[in-house]
């Protein structure tokens, strides 16, 4: 009949059609959590060494989380690099990215294999920064201010209204201080520590590198921030000096995974591999970023904070990056410290 | 006679969507194509590649077979054609048939996805599907359409809305859209309110988060630190009631004063609307921030110490007020402007002086403005989120909480959805409360008699303030605009104050390639990729803006009510949460169209739609019926009415949808963080990215781009759209 002879037809022309449709080669959908003209440039420095496209979207590392768990049963993105590793770790925790072990894993410090560990090898460490302070030597010289170098000056009352620092509920940067200061000090020392400190503190901003840039531009003296942003604002030219504190701090890892289900996964892996190589890592002296990168060889800036000088305390990543701790810390940070008189 | 008329012609409009409805089903590729704008599917294996294949060619070929019910729904309507509209029949199928087809599409949408039954009970009802879909594409756009409309012919055909077809389809297409670009994200994400701490949903988790003493703690009245949503309420009322004074002044100092220097004027109270995020904060900090020049010189005269004061609310409330005024002037002029003189005539031939006139006659026939303006105002203040972020200091609102709920360090979706309820909440009461203001009274003013008066000057005590706020006003501004574009000249703003264009250079250079032209210049892709999806959001905003308020002003229909306000609610929903709901819903089937440049346009025309309505609504409900009606009783139908005597006499609240969304998409940031791509990043990204890298200049340089960038578009767009003659006024020397 003539219905079977169109549909005979139709299959027989529908398999030719699905031979030629061919699917688009070599494309790469790279999430990045870092600092533009960094991420700019890792893309277009992959591009260019494997042939592999890349769209690249620039958001901070919790933005990316919120939108990696949106799309979780429809990834957009195969690649997700840079950013604190909180976040990388928690979607670890819910399953949001994949597991993968890079032949170049023997090239990297041990830091930065131990994140991977810790994650069930969902994510890597690519850099570290240090946790510190920054402050504008101008402002300090009017106000007649000694010169801070430990945790402790920052809660001298001379420095009332003169400290600025993220809110840890809006920051990773300023969660990170909170969990240092708990595993530092202990957990009660620290969060005494934490509501002397709030007795000086002028502004809890919502960002977590914006108390350096205040300090910069002159809106407060002292700024709690990650070194390498601190750092990277006296390099743009304000007059901001850099303070590892003699106590001893803690550090984030910057860190990347492989989004679950990805569309183009050969492509994310070869991304994956590139980026732990040195000549990759040694990119972020041109962006001046001045963390400390996980692959051994990699080169580094004089200007960057030596981690060797640095103390560095023992910082328990699976422990403070899990959820439950998280919220814990938190709501008590909330009750005891965020509500005191200042 | 209208009737006679439809009756002896086939029905064009009915043949019309029926075809429709055929290509989309049987030709157009019923499923998503990679990109909406691309053809490269025609030459790509269409019509037989299954991922390009229309319905009707899937089934034939055995699969999909989800998709034949709709067949029943495309034939039915063949059998009416020849029939009469007054049949019984004729309506009936016609509603039978649209109104399944449509029902099946959406059921079949939202029951198949990616991985098969979407739900459950479905697979608990029919087993495992084994088989998959994905997102609806043109062919099921079209055919949607074509149900939807053909079942409002039906219900047109039986009477509905005085059997008006236009009338009864454009209600339908209004309601849809709303629904499913407004409601359901909505929906989608306030279910996320519900969610406990560890998965599941929970009442009790719900009320406890709601009535956290972190949203609604009174401390402040005694010393101590208030909630988020009092600050919020409370920065918002200011913002409304100062933004409509001001925006009032302005519109009297334009129409109703002597003022020589108008068109000046005019300039500047649009400046601030197309100033990009951040930009205005950054401006007011390094004026009255710690080390600001006002601050350093005020401290320096009196001999006191600096203070960080503009940190909290004087700081946001000076920065909204600077932002927010632009769109109560827009909406004040028009009114002002519409307020017939005949009107103020009748008064003082009624012996009232200059004072009583604008008092007693004036002044509540600008009703619907103020209420309109404040309530913008109001809502604009409570989904802000650039100021709050940048000068908020420890003043927290719920917009600027809700952000980073989600993207913080607390990821606590549900914390974020309580809080949006709660925004949600004021935004809406404030639309009641509005409501309740403006009364049944009557606000027309045109009518279609004799019109050709003049506005009265202001009286002389009403006069000398207006001067003197828009003296201080506008005096503030041009200080802040200057500070911006020197800023934008120098080599690290507020350190280094070497005068340089290597800013602009960076941004925007153009090289000479072996192609041509080469934008080499790093702003160039995310400007290109605003400006293509600002061009297209402005005139669908404008369009689908006039359309509603038109059936909110002219006709009557069930429901109107709940109508009005689901039109309004996209509004009231801070872009923060429309960006993450949007993502939730549309990121999977039926409707997957995230990181397209698709998203992003209809992500502004549903954002800015409700400026458009209450921009249509405050004129149109200055018109008088009796056109509309001569016009229907000279034999025109409601769609040439609407087009040939209403749309013309709306060219101000056109101007002001189309110059409100242009803007927008150019200048937000909340919604549209969520929605950039790789492939469409949009210039308030591309800002932010600058701002947190410490590039000022770089940022501040592009920002100043944009602004004279939009300045030449909102004034080609006046030109386009042109001005309204109402009477002499025209001649009255307005500055224009």
């Amino acid at each position: 009949m003539r219905y079977q002879f169109w549909a005979a037809s139709i299959v027989a022309l529908a398999t030719i059609g699905t031979s030629s449709g061919a699917m688009a080669q070599g494309r790469l959908s790279f999430y990045c959590s870092a600092q533009e003209d960094w991420c700019q440039l890792m893309a277009r420095s992959f591009e260019e060494s494997s042939g592999i496209r890349v769209d690249m979207t620039r958001k901070s590392s919790g933005e990316t989380y919120a939108q990696v768990k949106a799309e979780e049963s429809n990834p957009r993105g195969d690649i997700w690099w840079g950013g604190t590793g909180d976040p990388h770790l928690q979607a670890a925790e819910e399953g949001l990215t994949e597991e993968y072990i890079s032949p170049m894993r023997d090239q990297l410090h041990p830091w930065a294999i131990a994140q991977a560990e810790s994650a069930g090898n969902r994510t890597i460490g690519i850099y570290s920064g240090a946790l510190g302070f920054g402050f504008n030597r101008d402002l300090l010289a009017s106000n007649n201010l000694p010169e801070p170098a430990c945790w402790e000056d920052l809660t001298k009352p001379e420095f009332k209204g003169h400290v600025q620092m993220a809110n840890p509920n809006s920051s990773g940067t300023a969660y990170t201080a909170l969990a240092t200061m708990v595993q530092l000090f202990g957990e009660e020392a620290g969060f005494d520590y934490m509501k002397r400190l709030h007795a000086n503190v002028n502004q809890y901003t919502k960002s977590g590198s914006a108390p350096i840039k205040a300090a910069g531009q002159g809106e407060t003296t002292v700024g709690i921030v990650f070194l390498h942003d601190a750092v990277a604002t006296a390099v743009a030219g304000f007059p901001v000096s850099i303070v590892a504190p003699c106590e001893g701090t803690g550090y984030e890892i910057g860190s990347m995974s492989i989004i679950k289900g990805a569309r183009n996964m050969d492509q994310a892996k070869a991304f994956y591999d590139w980026a732990l190589s040195a000549e990759a890592q040694s990119l972020a002296l041109q962006v001046n970023a001045f963390q400390v990168m996980s692959n051994m060889a990699a080169e580094s800036s004089d200007l960057a904070p030596n981690m060797d000088l640095i103390k560095l305390i023992d910082y328990d990543f699976v422990k403070y990056g899990s959820s439950e701790e998280r919220r814990r810390l938190l709501e008590k940070w909330d009750n005891d410290v965020s509500r005191l008189p200042q | 006679m209208r009737l006679a008329k439809s009756e002896s012609a086939a029905h064009p409009v009915l043949i019309f969507w029926i075809i429709a409805g055929w290509v989309g089903y049987a030709v157009l590729p019923w499923y998503g194509v990679e990109d909406f704008w691309e053809f490269r599917w025609l030459a790509d294996g269409w019509p037989f590649y299954s991922d390009y294949a229309p319905a009707a060619l899937l089934i034939a070929q055995g699969q999909k077979l989800w998709l034949a019910p709709m067949l029943v729904a495309l034939i039915l309507p063949l059998l009416v054609i020849r029939r009469r509209k007054s049949d019984d029949l004729y309506g009936k199928i016609l509603i039978v048939a649209g109104g399944f087809g449509f029902a099946w599409l959406v059921a079949q949408g939202l029951g198949i996805g990616l991985r098969g039954f979407t739900a459950p009970w479905l697979v608990a009802l029919f087993g495992e599907l084994g088989d998959r879909q994905f997102g609806m594409g043109y062919g099921a756009l079209l055919t949607a359409s074509a149900f939807l409309f053909l079942f409002t012919q039906g219900i047109a055909a039986r009477g509905a809305v005085n059997g008006d077809v236009f009338v009864t389809g454009a209600i339908g297409g209004v309601v849809t859209v709303v629904a499913i670009f407004v409601f359901f994200p909505i929906v989608k994400m306030l279910g996320a309110a519900f969610v406990a701490d560890g998965g599941g949903y929970s009442g009790s988790t719900f009320l406890s988060k709601l009535f956290d003493q972190r949203i609604w703690s009174l401390g402040c009245l005694s010393g101590g630190r208030c909630g988020v949503a009092w600050n919020s309420l409370f920065l918002a009322v200011l913002v409304g009631i100062l933004t409509t004074v001001l925006g009032l002044v302005f519109a009297l100092l334009l129409t109703r004063s002597s003022f020589r220097y108008k068109r000046a004027l005019r300039a500047l109270t649009v400046l601030p609307i197309i100033t990009p995020p951040f930009v205005i904060g950054l401006a007011i900090i390094l004026l009255f921030g710690l080390s600001g020049t006002v601050t350093q010189t005020v401290a320096d005269w009196f001999g006191i110490t600096p203070t960080r004061w503009i940190y909290g609310l004087p700081g946001i409330l000076i920065a909204q007020v600077l932002a927010f005024t632009p769109i109560a002037f827009l909406v004040m002029i028009g009114v002002v402007e519409g307020v017939s003189p005949s009107m103020e005539e009748a008064a003082q031939t009624l012996r009232a002086n200059r004072w009583q006139t604008f008092r007693t006659v004036s002044l509540p026939l600008m009703r619907p403005g103020l209420a309109n303006a404040f309530l913008l105002g109001f809502i604009e203040s409570m989904a802000d989120f650039g100021n709050p972020l940048v000068l908020g200091g420890n003043y927290d609102v719920l917009s600027t909480e809700i952000f980073f709920a989600i993207v913080g360090a607390q990821y606590d979706q549900s914390r974020a959805a309580i809080l949006a309820f709660v925004l949600l909440f004021f935004t809406l009461g404030a639309f009641w409360v509005q409501r309740f203001w403006l009364g049944r009274k009557s606000y027309t003013t045109v009518t279609g008699k004799g019109d050709a008066g003049v506005h009265p000057l202001m009286p002389r005590g009403l006069s000398v303030p207006v001067y003197v706020v828009a003296g201080l006003w506008g005096a503030f501004t041009l200080t802040v605009y200057a500070y911006i574009v020197y800023g934008s000249l120098v080599q690290l703003w507020g350190l280094d104050h070497t005068l340089t264009l290597d800013h602009y250079r960076t941004a925007f250079a153009v090289g000479w390639g072996e192609n041509g032209i080469r934008w080499s210049g790093s702003a160039w892709s995310s400007f290109w990729t605003t400006i293509m999806i600002a061009t297209i959001s402005a005139p669908l905003t404008a369009a689908v803006g006039l359309i509603t308020a038109y059936l909110l002003t002219r006709q009557d229909f069930k429901g109107k009510q709940s109508f009005e306000f689901g039109t309004m609610l996209s509004f009231a929903v801070p872009g923060t949460v429309i960006g993450v709901a949007y993502i939730l819903a549309f990121n999977v089937p039926p409707i997957e169209i995230t990181g397209t440049g698709l998203i992003l346009v209809i992500s502004f025309v549903f954002r800015n739609m409700p400026v458009g309505v209450r921009a249509g609504i405050a004129s149109m409900s200055q018109l008088d019926r009796s056109l509309d009606e001569s016009s229907l009783t000279l034999g025109a139908n409601s769609w040439q009415t609407f087009r040939a005597v209403i749309l013309p006499l709306l060219k101000p609240a056109i101007v002001a949808a189309l110059v409100y969304s242009f803007v927008s998409a150019m200048t937000a940031i909340s919604a549209v963080i969520f929605l950039v791509s790789a492939r469409y990043d949009m210039s308030t990204s591309y800002i932010i990215g600058r701002v947190e890298n410490n590039d000022y200049g770089l940022a501040i340089a592009y920002s100043t781009a944009l602004i004279f960038v939009m300045l030449a578009a909102v004034g080609l767009m006046q030109l386009v759209v042109g001005r309204t003659k109402i009477g002499r006024r025209g001649a009255a020397g307005m500055g224009h």
